[in-house]
């Protein structure tokens, strides 16, 4: 009979119990979760999906037709049909992204994958990004999420999606060449974020100037088009960079062009204030909305000394003791909820459209967020009137269409020890199976982690 | 002993569920039975693109290839409003709006995140409450358990106090059997968060379902949309009486543009016709009604580099109500010339926001002043509420 750690590792820390989980894991919890830190090969679910320069390229084809379509009539036929393809390629995207997670048999490698998307969030509340987010994720985040957190920084500010989201593609040095010329100038939007959502906090030390500083370190940083031959790619384009040495954060970083954003990468994560940022967010996802204070200095300390091993960090995270506490203090989110639901159910059938249905109804469509902070990581986001009823609502019309009888093998899949004697009166009264499926999936257990 | 409202009490006896078979909202009283309405704006709202002070001599110049020449709906001599806010346009002319310009929160740093934290909490300081400014006002409302509504799936901060509040947005699933409830009250009673949000859900999902119909109780919902249902909510005898919406859209970092085109219009029109249509939902109801509708903070006055705007500090508020003293511009205008900018950057604050806030809730909902200063806006001693925000009875 698995015991508790093992309902912890395969819920709190992975993606929710599958049928069978519970069983495989109950021998060594730690040692399954360890066991994810190791590099990844790439998912069959995101086997050939288009790179973001393969998207980026046919998007710009897209446009060139829609520009050379100009005198046609409204509305633009091209236009729609660009619309419409990247709209199709969001949603092949989302599909694949919630279908993996559901599959999967690394969960922990998956939910630090959707973590760290999430904390280096890009969103499709930018049009211009909706077709970016899935490569974003999978070429920015998913190689380095049990590397070095420097890697991914970097790969983050390289990433097309992240300098279009953040709008850092048009941010011009005053005194550049393009600058002199044009008129234009600085926009500070991606480098305030790097600091208060990405590195530091917000409470982390950096000023104004801070921000206007790297805002000048970044300039030049941006995506080229068809003349570069790098359409919808990175590319530093030096008549954007702005001039001259730049004061950060107590350093000065001589003027040195496309490399002073390495240097500037490598002084933010090596900042006290960024171990004990990610440190907080890390032990926040893990154990509790308001996290004990022990665990954060020993994450932050993992960090700090071992200048940003997220291997190291994830293991330290692993073998403290408060993770694998009850209660279940972690409120699942409506991405939890879903998917958790369809590992239980055994991943029944569902076109990419069914998939991503009750994301949407349960206001958390993937790559979705509402702002560049990301999805929120506290209760009070994800409980409330509301949401619940819709989770219900959702969940009873799932249950309708299953068939299934042995609802307390179900329950123990699902719950392990965890299933305890109200809930088992409560299955056992329930009029039908599907009656009994929605008890269980509405149940505090389950709305859980 | 510290104040411990009955529900609370209840809930920690976990005797909730006894108490809860009453159907309807039950309400008890807000003072003259009115209704106040709160819309966060997210994203820092440019003001100055809102409610542009055209007869301002450094306008033009201030805010290059930014500044609206056509269409601008003229106020009074220094003012319009952006051809989008026609919706609103209507209400200022009977007289039901009320623009606050250069306004802002104590917040002086440029974070959404926190901007928005002091905008919904009240405090002075980013993350030192963790309920907010509307929600402290209930319980010392005195009024019934489902007096506060909040329309999304969960409830903003602002409306997060000692009091639990309804929270409602249209779903297109059919709702929950009685029979399943009850089962259900079961599985939670060792649950306070979860038993709670379910005794909210089931009481507001049968209220809106009586007071909207199917379609609207059901359908999708944009702000206008959002807006017209939240009104006929409100207008009900037994409905809620203290709401909060938000509207989004503002954070215009890229091609804020000027007049019919840009990324503002969109955002501007909801505002506007959303406004419009709760004026209309609600009937006579909207002659007690105030609707305050902010922002984190306004926008840099000059262009950046990318044909938008950063973040700012001074921008608007919006006043609206059938019992507002409107049809005019408040606020001591500070002038756009490089001197007067705040940090030579930002159109700089002349109204702390507070005060709007603590004239509304003095002269609408009878709150006292030092309930305000002490309780509602902690910190807030020195400041007192404007007076002669709304038309005496």
């Amino acid at each position: 009979m698995p015991d508790l750690s093992a309902v912890i590792a395969a819920n709190r820390f992975g993606q929710g119990a599958a049928p069978g989980e519970l069983n495989l894991v109950s021998n060594d919890p730690r040692g399954w979760l360890l066991a994810q830190l190791a590099p990844q090969p790439l998912p069959p679910q995101l086997a050939g999906l288009p790179s973001s320069a393969q998207s980026a390229q046919r998007f710009a084809e897209l446009k060139a037709v829609r520009r050379a379509d100009k005198a046609g009539t409204l509305p633009d036929p091209a236009e729609e049909k660009a619309k419409a393809e990247m709209r199709a390629l969001y949603t092949t995207e989302a599909a694949a992204r919630t279908r993996l997670a559901v599959e999967t048999q690394t969960p922990f490698y998956e939910r630090l994958v959707q973590f760290w998307s999430n904390h280096f969030t890009v969103s499709t509340a930018r049009f211009e990004v909706a077709h970016l987010a899935g490569s974003f994720e999978r070429e920015a985040i998913r190689p380095h999420v049990t590397g070095r957190f420097s890697q991914m920084l970097l790969a983050v500010m390289h990433h097309p999606a992240m300098l279009a989201y953040l709008d850092n593609t048009a941010s011009i040095g005053p005194a550049s060449q393009a600058g002199l010329r044009q008129k234009r100038g600085l926009n500070e939007n991606l480098a305030r974020e790097m600091m208060e959502l990405h590195t530091l906090g917000v409470d982390g030390g950096y000023s104004q100037d801070d921000v206007q500083q790297l805002a000048r370190v970044l300039t030049g940083w941006t995506i080229g088009n068809e003349k570069d031959g790098l359409a919808g790619q990175f590319l530093y384009q030096p008549r954007f960079h702005e001039p001259g040495p730049k004061a950060f954060l107590q350093v000065t970083i001589p003027e040195s062009g496309e490399t002073e954003a390495l240097r500037a990468v490598d002084i933010l994560t090596h900042h006290p204030a960024t171990a004990r940022f990610v440190a907080t967010k890390l032990a926040r996802h893990f154990i509790a909305d308001d996290p004990p204070p022990a665990a954060v200095e020993a994450l932050a300390k993992a960090f700090r000394e071992s200048g940003g091993d997220l291997a190291l960090v994830c293991k330290t995270l692993v073998e403290r003791p408060e993770p694998w506490k009850m209660p279940l203090s972690k409120m699942k989110t409506s991405n939890d909820y879903v998917v958790s639901t369809l590992r239980l159910l055994a991943g029944p059938e569902l076109d990419d459209n069914a998939i991503l249905r009750p994301l949407n109804l349960l206001s958390q469509p993937p790559f979705g967020a509402p702002s560049p902070a990301g999805w929120p990581d506290r209760a009070e986001a994800w409980m409330g009137p509301e949401v619940l009823m819709r989770r219900i609502e959702w969940a009873r019309d799932l249950a309708k269409k299953l068939h299934r009888i042995d609802l307390l093998e179900l329950a123990t899949e699902g719950l392990g020890p965890l299933m305890d004697g109200p809930l088992h009166q409560a299955l056992m009264n329930a009029t039908d199976a599907a009656e009994a499926t929605l008890l269980l999936l509405s149940c505090p257990q389950f709305q859980r982690r | 002993m510290p104040t411990l409202n009955r529900r609370q009490f209840l809930v920690d006896l976990g005797l909730f569920s006894l108490v809860m078979a009453a159907p309807g909202f039950a309400l008890g009283a807000v003072p003259g039975d009115h209704r106040f309405v709160f819309v966060a704006l997210r994203g820092g709202m440019d003001g100055l693109h809102a409610v542009p002070p055209i007869g301002d001599p450094d306008y033009a110049s201030a805010r290059g290839t930014l500044a609206l020449k056509d269409g601008v709906i003229p106020l009074d001599g220094i003012y319009g409003l952006h051809p989008a806010l026609g919706g609103a346009a209507g209400l200022y002319k009977k007289g039901e709006l009320l623009v606050v310009h250069a306004v802002a929160t104590p917040y002086r740093e440029r974070s959404h995140f926190d901007g928005q934290d002091l905008l919904e909490s009240g405090a002075t300081a980013p993350h030192l409450l963790r309920d907010g400014w509307l929600g402290r006002c209930l319980p010392i409302l005195g009024t019934g358990r489902s007096a506060g509504l909040a329309v999304g799936q969960s409830v903003p901060l602002s409306l997060r106090g000692p009091q639990p509040v309804e929270s409602w947005s249209p779903s297109p699933l059919a709702g929950l059997s009685p029979m399943l409830v009850e089962k259900l009250r079961g599985l939670y009673e060792g649950d306070p968060l979860l038993s709670m949000a379910l005794e909210e859900g089931v009481q507001s999902e049968s209220f809106v379902a009586q007071t909207l119909g199917g379609d609207m109780a059901r359908g999708g919902g944009n702000f206008r949309n959002l807006a017209e249902a939240t009104g006929k909510l409100l207008a009900a005898a037994d409905g809620p009486r203290i709401a909060v919406m938000e509207a989004g859209g503002w954070d215009t970092h890229t091609a804020q543009g000027s007049g019919q085109q840009g990324r503002m219009v969109g955002p501007l029109n909801q505002l506007g016709d959303g406004l419009a249509a709760m004026a209309q939902a609600m009937g006579p109801a909207w002659n007690k009604t105030v609707v305050v509708c902010a922002s984190e903070f306004g926008r840099t006055v000059a262009m950046n580099g990318t044909n938008g705007t950063d973040h700012g500090t001074g921008g608007v508020a919006l006043v609206a109500g059938g019992v507002v003293a409107g049809g005019r511009v408040l606020g001591q205008w500070p002038g756009l010339s490089k001197d007067a900018l705040y940090q030579g950057r930002d159109l700089k604050p002349t109204t702390d926001l507070r005060a709007v806030l603590k004239g509304l809730l003095r002269d609408h909902l009878a709150l006292p002043e030092t309930v305000l200063a002490k309780t509602v806006f902690p910190g807030s001693d020195g400041l007192a509420g404007l007076p002669g925000l709304v038309r005496s009875a």
